[in-house]
């Protein structure tokens, strides 16, 4: 998506980023914590200043509900779970001129895409007595699988400096930036101690996008992968190492299959670096 | 009107201001209601199934996410109940700070409910930036309140929505005294902002409809429950959390990814007014004299005090986090040394909400074996259903629909329903008919 496509969203002047209409905003829900959706509500004096900025056309939290009214941006939370959602995520497609999914769920199919490394009929059938009532699919999938995404935040959940830097770039007629760098060079720039070097605990950051300011190494604990994926990523590599620091096979499984378990960056390693003996 | 036969169908997207989605299904017959449904459509998410075969250790950071709004209860529940199983006992000053850290997470959500979702209702205002014209000194105070609520989180969990502080045995690592001296400033200069909230709830429109509920909640004994080893009723029940499951069923309607909850077979009340109807003796003095001054009287049979009960919890946690940083609980290590057994536990603590029950079953390795999960909206679930029958006849079943509407709304939103936890939004369809 080139500027001059950017600037015709948001009616911006292309010299001085100024623009002359408010545009619309949605934020969607489908299947999730709502914690994503905090990265708004939690915002305090911005919200009033945000709603200032852009027109919040429809947030069903909040108040405004509004699904047909198309809008500039859309901020999408959850991940797709039932035939519905599947009908319901075109049609927000189609009133946006710009998607964006927030959080783990949107992005990767979130931690409920666990059941999808099973079999969900009878997880179903084990915690709802009459499971033929329920409308689920057989797997949680993330909205990109379903249509044209322009931009991912990750994290689970998202925060507010990382939607609110997505919306004021926009609002420039610019992309925003996002980050792909590991968790470890944020920790590198902050001087955190290493937690694998130091604690010999399992630590996901060599492998996790930045973007959190390495919240689990700064409490001196061991990052879970929130953040999911970082580039250039070497999960065999890491892996190998969970197993010198003591880690059973199935434990090493399990720290890859956590938030993110959905995603093939973040499949259970192996390959020649990664020797489970 | 009523002579000619009719029938109405009203199809209209309606409850917002709600976390989840679900939606209200009414039929009216003759001045009667003789069909209300509260339906949960938010996907069954099977939590309880995932955690089977993982690590105990990774329980805190996964039942976080079943809700962004109060993860600490999750938590907490999860490491009491694990606690347990493992037969831990976590030092009186470590207990402090999980306090603190839930005083924070009650402050948040209960100053996001009261502002951005609740009072707009009884102000006439479709949402909090709409209220924030009219009433801009109210909105400021109480999105100053969510923050502190919010930075209280931080202070222990680095982050408000799914925290990463707290472990089973206790923290991962905990603030020196230098990193929350300003919080300490700001809790203190926040009491006048709650002791005016309780106020000026107590001063809101609030409908008079009285009911016969009952309530339960959490008994402690060393004061206003947050955590407990009891649970009562306000209809003389007096159990161990390990009793839960003798005395309380869930039980799945077809119209609803939520169970509903009953005590001995019929619906109850968990939540801040059942807190406050049960508990209100023990709470501090000064906190007793405030709701002297609002006039109101707990126990109160008014559902609709729900958000005054809420105001004074978010003054009862101002105080009681102040008290907290004040004594600055000393503790040589944050976490104590766990040793995993297989065995059973269970973990209830007060949710901003209710009662969040957890119980586990480990593996010698310390792997969970099985795990149930009760949260508070599942259990109100029915109470919710039989609020709204006796409030809508209250109201007048004549009224015109968009009045039955907003009225059956503010019903549902009082209770603060959290669908993630147990659902998404509500479409209201009413249908009526006369013979």
């Amino acid at each position: 998506m080139d500027r001059y496509f950017l600037t015709q969203i948001f009616s911006t002047c292309l010299v001085c980023g100024v623009y002359d209409m408010k545009p619309g905003v949605a934020v969607h829900k489908f299947s999730s914590c709502d914690g994503c959706q905090l990265a708004f509500l939690n915002l305090g004096e911005e919200l009033l200043e945000l709603d200032r900025l852009v027109e919040i056309v429809h947030f069903a939290e909040a108040g405004p509900f509004d699904e047909q009214t198309p809008v500039a941006i859309a901020f999408v939370e959850g991940s797709i779970s039932t035939q519905a959602d599947t009908e319901r995520i075109r049609r927000v497609r189609e009133q946006a001129d710009f998607l964006i999914t927030i959080g783990a769920c949107a992005t990767s199919g979130g931690v409920q895409a666990l059941r999808n490394l099973a079999d969900s009929g009878a997880w179903h059938a084990s915690i709802y007595p009459e499971p033929e009532y329920l409308d689920s699919l057989d797997n949680v999938t993330a909205i990109r699988e379903h249509v044209k995404v322009d931009l991912e935040l990750w994290g689970c959940p998202v925060n507010s400096r990382q939607v609110l830097a997505a919306v004021r770039a926009l609002l420039f007629g610019v992309l925003p930036e996002t980050d792909r760098d590991k968790v470890c060079m944020e920790c590198k720039r902050q001087q955190n101690v290493c937690v694998i070097v130091a604690q010999g605990v399992p630590c996901l950051g060599p492998v996790t996008r930045s973007g959190c300011g390495s919240l689990c190494p700064r409490f001196g604990r061991d990052c879970y992968g929130c953040y999911g994926p970082a580039e250039a990523l070497n999960t065999a590599s890491l892996g190998k190492r969970f197993a010198g620091l003591g880690l059973l096979p199935e434990q090493v499984v399990n720290r890859f299959r956590a938030i993110h378990s959905h995603l093939e960056e973040f499949a259970p390693p192996q390959g020649p670096d990664y020797d489970r003996e | 009107m009523t002579e000619s036969k009719r029938e109405v169908r009203i199809k209209v997207p309606v409850l917002t201001r709600v976390e989840g989605e679900g939606a209200l299904d009414i039929a009216i017959h003759d001045q009667e209601i003789t069909e209300l449904r509260l339906r949960i459509f938010e996907p069954p998410r099977l939590f309880e199934k995932f955690l089977e075969g993982r690590d105990y250790q990774e329980v805190p950071d996964l039942v976080a996410r079943i809700c962004g709004i109060c993860p600490v209860a999750y938590q907490m529940s999860a490491a009491q109940a694990l606690e347990n199983a493992f037969a831990v006992e976590v030092p009186a000053a470590v207990h402090e700070w999980r306090r603190l850290f839930y005083c924070g997470e009650w402050l948040q959500s209960h100053a996001l409910h009261i502002h951005l979702l609740a009072a707009p209702d009884f102000l006439g205002f479709n949402s909090v930036t709409e209220m924030a014209g009219k009433y801009p000194a109210e909105v400021r105070r109480g999105l100053r309140l969510q923050a502190l609520g919010n930075d209280i989180m931080e202070l222990l969990g680095a982050r408000s929505v799914h925290p990463v502080g707290a472990r089973i045995g206790g923290f991962h690592s905990l603030p020196t005294a230098n990193k929350y001296a300003p919080l300490l400033q700001r809790l203190r200069d926040a009491h006048e902002d709650a002791r005016a909230l309780v106020l000026w709830t107590a001063g809101l429109p609030l409908p008079d409809d009285e009911q016969d509920f009952c309530s339960v909640a959490l008994h402690d004994r060393t004061g206003y429950g947050m955590y407990g080893d009891r649970l009562i009723s306000s209809e003389g029940l007096n159990i161990a959390i390990e009793e839960y499951p003798q005395h309380f069923s869930e039980f799945q309607v077809p119209y609803s990814t939520a169970l509903h909850g009953g005590l001995h077979g019929r619906p109850y009340l968990v939540g801040p007014l059942a807190r406050l109807n049960l508990n209100a003796a023990r709470l501090p003095r000064s906190v007793q004299e405030v709701i002297e001054a609002t006039g109101i009287r707990f126990p109160s049979r008014n559902m609709f005090h729900s958000i005054v009960a809420r105001a004074v919890e978010v003054l009862f946690a101002v105080q009681e986090a102040t008290r907290i940083l004040e004594a600055a609980p000393a503790v040589d290590v944050p976490c104590v040394e766990i040793r995993p057994r297989a065995a059973a536990g269970s973990g209830c603590t007060e949710a901003p909400r209710g009662i969040l029950w957890h119980r586990y079953e480990t593996q010698g390795d310390g792997r969970i074996r099985s795990a149930r999960i009760v949260p508070p909206t599942s259990q109100n679930q029915a109470r919710i259903e039989q609020d709204l029958r006796n409030a809508l006849q209250a109201f007048g079943l004549d009224r015109d629909e968009p009045a039955l509407r907003l009225h059956a709304e503010t019903v549902i939103r009082n209770y603060d329903p959290c669908i993630s936890c147990a659902t998404h939004f509500l479409r209201l369809n009413i249908k009526r008919s006369t013979t």
